[in-house]
């Protein structure tokens, strides 16, 4: 007879979660991928897809909860399970929010379908991609318990910042130039700021990730370049 | 050495360390038992040892009072300082010790007399015989071990009539009527059902505020329930000793981790 695993029920289990988690992690990816795509290509039948998506990817949300909830009690587990169950929770919240993002691009896109760009979309593009490479590299990390992935992750996070500042310092000019711009101007600039938001969620999971393999608290800011005075201001 | 402030990880900060354990060696014969233990257990707290079978946490909670003094062939070496008296020096007293660092075990073992003489015991062996003063202390000691309401009527019966669970809360009555510094358990909930075990753990939380309780136990989950701080042996070495909240979600060492999620033990 083969030795008996102690761990075998629990390390099943955990795993389950840890696939859902990627699961959602992937959705919520595609939400944002299809929305930016959508406000490219001012492609309104794809932002309503992407709409619809919202639902699955909560109720996945909530799945996970429920599972990690299950897990605890099942199992009261110690050590770097109970890091990897309790940081699963939190990662399942930041990875919903990507897909509320991707909503809410979503919803700028169709309102944005029929209207002229005041500007050619390069760098909302340019900023996916960057938060589109760190939900890649966190995921991962998560997946492959890599303490190296998670660490790149945190200095993307400064490339995405830098081309929020300077989106914002382009439509400045662009609706300083003419009022008519202010409306789009300002939509576009919320797009922007939902991606840098995303960026900052892809991060906390990173950390996390860093979380679940060192029991210590690692703050991205450790690993990113040091904050310029004025920056949040944006010009 | 494992000293509270190293342990914490923080700022140094003065702890009120009732128990200091320092170069404590313990042999059965050949066997090398416990190696070069350093430790200090804070007044006022739960300290729990955690560890596999055969890791020398009973073995440890027996120096503690010398018990390890009934097992031939037993060697200890190192010094064991409790209130600055080092318990293994020639001139302890092991009874007086004993009075002052109690011990509950595994399986509920009260005296075949009634619950009253039990808790009685001690206090009558240390020379106490004024009945008023007795009545006090068993009433006091029963009410601490969270047990009064269910026996006052009955304080003549014998102790054995008792459920499982309120027999070990009567030998904790009697570990504390002594008015020990230590109460020293060694897997008290082990033979209980959940209920049993949860007022156990229940009255070790209540009676830290009096006593200083060192605890053996195989339920980790119960170790991080009850205990302020948790060692850590494994074959003879404290491997890790500190915060319980810090041992159970962050241990610094992998072999804390490989026990703690049930990787081997």
């Amino acid at each position: 007879m083969n030795d008996i695993n102690p761990r075998a029920h629990l390390e099943r289990s955990i795993e389950d979660i840890k696939r859902k988690l990627i699961k959602l992690g992937k959705m919520s990816g595609e939400s944002l991928s299809k929305s930016v795509h959508a406000l490219k290509s001012q492609d309104g039948e794809l932002a309503g897809s992407v709409i619809k998506m919202d639902d699955s990817i909560d109720s996945l949300r909530y799945e996970i909860e429920n599972d990690c909830l299950h897990f605890i009690a099942r199992f009261q587990p110690l050590g770097e399970d109970l890091r990897a169950v309790s940081s699963c929770m939190y990662m399942a919240s930041d990875l919903e929010r990507l897909g509320d993002y991707g909503n809410s691009i979503s919803k700028t896109a169709i309102e944005l379908s029929d209207e002229e760009y005041i500007k050619p979309l390069i760098d909302i593009p340019r900023m996916f991609d960057i938060v589109e490479a760190m939900l890649e590299k966190s995921l991962e990390a998560f997946e492959k318990d890599s303490k190296d992935l998670a660490i790149e992750v945190f200095a993307l996070d400064d490339q995405v910042d830098d081309l929020e500042t300077q989106i914002l310092r382009e439509l400045v000019f662009l609706m300083i130039e003419k009022t008519s711009r202010i409306e789009q101007g300002s939509k576009l600039f919320l797009v922007a700021r939902n991606l840098e938001r995303a960026g900052d969620h892809v991060t906390n999971i990173a950390e996390r990730v860093l979380y679940i393999l060192t029991g210590e608290y690692v703050s991205a800011s450790k690993y990113r370049r040091p904050e310029k005075k004025g920056r949040s201001e944006g010009f | 050495m494992f000293t509270i402030a190293e342990q914490k990880g923080e700022r140094t900060m003065e702890k009120d360390v009732l128990i200091k354990v320092s170069n404590l060696d313990l042999h059965y014969g050949d066997n090398h038992v416990l190696k070069d233990i350093h430790l200090e257990i804070v007044r006022n707290n739960v300290t729990a040892l955690i560890g596999p079978s055969g890791c020398g946490k009973s073995s440890f909670l027996r120096c503690i009072n010398r018990m390890n003094d009934f097992i031939r062939g037993a060697k200890v070496t190192g010094e064991i300082i409790i209130e600055d008296m080092n318990i293994y020096s020639r001139s302890t007293d092991v009874i007086s010790l004993r009075r002052d660092v109690g011990m509950v075990f595994q399986k509920p073992n009260p005296f075949p007399m009634s619950i009253y003489d039990n808790v009685a015991y001690g206090p009558r062996l240390h020379g106490m015989k004024n009945r008023t003063k007795l009545d006090e202390i068993v009433e006091n000691s029963i009410k601490g071990a969270a047990l009064w309401d269910e026996v006052k009527d009955k304080l003549n019966s014998s102790g054995l009539g008792l459920s499982g669970g309120q027999q070990q809360r009567l030998c904790i009555a009697r570990a504390i009527a002594t008015n020990p510094d230590v109460v020293l358990m060694d897997e008290p909930t082990s033979a209980l059902d959940p209920l049993a075990t949860a007022k156990i753990e229940e009255l070790i939380r209540q009676l830290k505020e009096d006593y200083t309780v060192v605890i053996v136990t195989h339920n980790m989950q119960q170790a991080a329930r009850i205990s302020d701080y948790t060692a850590f042996f494994l074959l003879g070495d404290l491997v890790e000793y500190g915060q319980t909240s810090k041992i159970f979600t962050s241990p610094k060492d992998k072999r804390t981790e490989d026990y703690i999620t049930g990787r081997f033990g």
